[in-house]
């Protein structure tokens, strides 16, 4: 173990499958709150909702003992379908949050969205036909797995970087996804349909007297973030193989509104410059803190409260952030000039 | 100099009397019964009120006499808890406030609600109706609202040099002064190209240079055939600007008429005015402290 090590690692995963996950439930938020203003803070439902959806009609419905009259295996015959009734669930979930919340104050979406997503948590962990506590495991990517068009090799070396030949496939198209992704956020921001979004944010009163049917695109904003998260959660499961409910916790929502800000909300690269540096960090310093331990520099620890540690120094470098710099890494400067709030 | 509609407004109203709820010649906005109850409070309850097309209406009263109430109901913020109201001979009770607007009627708040976050000019385009890249799904194909963005840009670009904020234009809203926040609104608010404003304090903290071209604007706004109605507290403006003033007290209009016969009226002087509401706080030569304390 060197410093070598440390960075590989580090580097790795800041662009790897956690990241990865992670990012794109972001950009979900980063057009709910960053650009709408909209209070999500259960954002981990809709992950919840694409992971769970890949997990039970992909392994648990060929399995459990579902009622056998339905034809499951021709409503779902295999993945791609799977994900678009994952999707088609979490525009249904967007819509059961936003028709009765939308018309009142923001804050309501909040308290509503985190107490949805532990319902949802809750609900998967004790039902067992759904999982129960021991969640999903099986092979529900295989679909995807098949198309890998990787040569038969045990490593793939990109300098000081190594995947095997399942990780390169995923992660390569976990980046063209947000790619594609990005690009979209950035032609609907600059549209006038952006600028309602933004005046939204700003004062929806002002944009309701100017004949904008706010209502309509805190809707629309609501269901594409959740689309975003339920692709997080498809994700999740296609590369993870395994969709756990014990992971599916407030905290994740929490990480992403953390990356939002640390990259710059309103931005449309602001989620992945914030991703990448949040979770190098968090690699870097749990593993920086290893090696000290691992050559007697540091005495005083042991590696089993590196875990703990490793966000208490995080979350000091975020408050430092927040202090010096409120706006986020890409944020802009002018803004902070405005007493906006 | 008074303009054509201007004289047209003061000559349509000459015959009207000037008593609550008179009727005038031909009315863009007419509230029937129009109440609204905060718990035992009766905010707002207004027997019959006709507002003039093309003049220019002032809506004056006391705090607390319910005008913003008032406003907030006609305009489809608030929900009234009974009565009706008619604009441009539609039934328009409790209508959303953008269907509203769409149909012409528009407000602003006394509060301003500048965009903070948004260019000067990203808040004059999002005033512009009708918009095809407001749509979600055009708004990812350009080509469909570029050249009604372009027109709405030229259009922004010439009110924004009438108000003076041209130089502004890529300017964040929030980085106006309070008085250039009002004229933003205002400006905004034509982009819409309404037939009837409705200002609900426009002068509310704007200092007196910038009072006499917000109340140029004002004028002009009528000669260009848009109703205005406002609400104010600055009895100057009120005197200097409009053809006609309703006065409302606990909720109730309790007068109307042209401007100088209402300030004389009993009533209104009674509830809002005072006695010595045209003269000076101090006379000339007499010190404050004498003043109060007599």
């Amino acid at each position: 173990m060197d410093l070598g090590f440390v960075l590989t690692q580090s580097i790795t995963q800041a662009i790897g499958v956690t990241a990865i996950i992670y990012l794109l439930a972001t950009m979900g938020l980063n057009i709910q709150f960053g650009y709408t203003g909209l209070l999500n803070f259960g954002q981990i439902a809709f992950v919840a909702i694409g992971a769970y959806a890949i997990g039970v009609f992909m392994i648990q419905w060929q399995q459990n003992p579902w009622p056998s009259w339905m034809p499951w295996q021709t409503l779902v015959p295999n993945l791609w379908v799977a994900i678009l009734y994952a999707l088609l669930l979490s525009v249904i979930l967007a819509l059961i949050l936003g028709i009765p919340t939308l018309r009142l104050r923001a804050d309501y979406l909040a308290i509503v969205t985190i107490a949805t997503g532990e319902i949802i948590r809750l609900a998967f962990k004790s039902t067992d036909p759904l999982g129960g506590s021991q969640g999903i495991n099986g092979k529900m990517g295989q679909d995807f797995y098949d198309l890998n068009p990787f040569p038969q090799q045990d490593r793939f070396d990109f300098g000081p970087l190594t995947y095997t030949r399942a990780d390169l496939w995923v992660v390569i198209c976990g980046w063209v996804v947000i790619g594609l992704l990005l690009l979209l956020t950035w032609a609907l921001m600059r549209s006038p349909w952006g600028r309602v979004l933004k005046g939204i944010r700003e004062d929806e009163d002002a944009v309701r007297s100017l004949g904008k049917n706010t209502y309509l695109r805190k809707m629309q904003a609501l269901i594409l973030g959740g689309l975003f998260g339920a692709l997080s959660g498809i994700f999740w499961a296609i590369a993870k193989q395994s969709v756990q409910p014990d992971s599916m916790v407030p905290a994740f929502t929490f990480f992403c509104y953390t990356i939002l800000i640390l990259g710059g909300a309103a931005r449309v690269m602001g989620p992945v410059l914030g991703a990448i540096i949040f979770w190098f960090l968090l690699v870097f310093v749990e593993q920086f803190l290893l090696l000290l331990i691992d050559n007697g520099t540091i005495t005083f620890l042991v590696p089993t409260q590196v875990g703990p540690i490793r966000f208490i120094l995080v979350g000091l470098g975020l408050m430092l952030l927040m202090i010096y710099r409120p706006q986020g890494i890409l944020g802009d400067k002018k803004e902070l000039a405005l007493d906006a709030r | 100099m008074p303009g054509d509609l201007a004289a047209q407004a003061v000559s349509a109203l000459a015959t009207v009397s000037p008593e609550p709820g008179a009727p005038k010649p031909d009315p863009i906005l007419v509230a029937d019964g129009v109440n609204r109850h905060f718990g035992g409070l009766v905010a707002v309850d207004v027997t019959h009120v006709e507002f003039q097309k093309g003049a220019i209406t002032a809506l004056i009263g006391p705090n607390g006499a319910g005008k913003s109430t008032f406003f907030n109901l006609l305009s489809g913020f608030d929900k009234a808890d009974g009565g009706t109201w008619v604009y441009a001979g539609t039934a328009v009770t409790n209508t959303a406030p953008h269907k509203l607007a769409r149909r012409g009627m528009v407000r602003t708040f006394q509060l301003t609600k500048s965009l903070s976050r948004l260019t000067v000019m990203d808040n004059m385009l999002l005033g512009a109706g009708g918009q095809k890249g407001e749509v979600m799904i055009a708004s990812v194909l350009p080509f469909l609202w570029s050249a009604q963005e372009k027109k709405n840009r030229e259009r922004a670009m010439v009110l924004l040099e009438r108000f003076n904020l041209a130089a502004k234009a890529d300017d964040f809203a929030g980085s106006l002064s309070g008085g250039q926040r009002k004229l933003l609104e205002m400006a905004r608010a034509l982009m819409l190209e309404p037939s009837l404003i409705m200002l609900d304090e426009p002068m509310a903290g704007v200092n007196p240079a910038l009072k006499q071209s917000l109340l140029d604007h004002i004028r002009d706004i009528r000669e260009e055939g848009t109703t205005v109605v406002f609400v104010e507290h600055d009895m100057d403006m009120v005197r200097d600007v409009s053809d006609w003033v309703v006065v409302m007290a606990q909720g109730k209009v309790i007068a109307e008429g042209r401007p100088d016969v209402v300030m004389r009226d009993q009533r209104v002087i009674d509830a809002y005015l005072g006695a010595h509401h045209d003269q000076q706080l101090t006379k000339s030569g007499e010190s404050l402290t004498e003043g109060t304390s007599s």
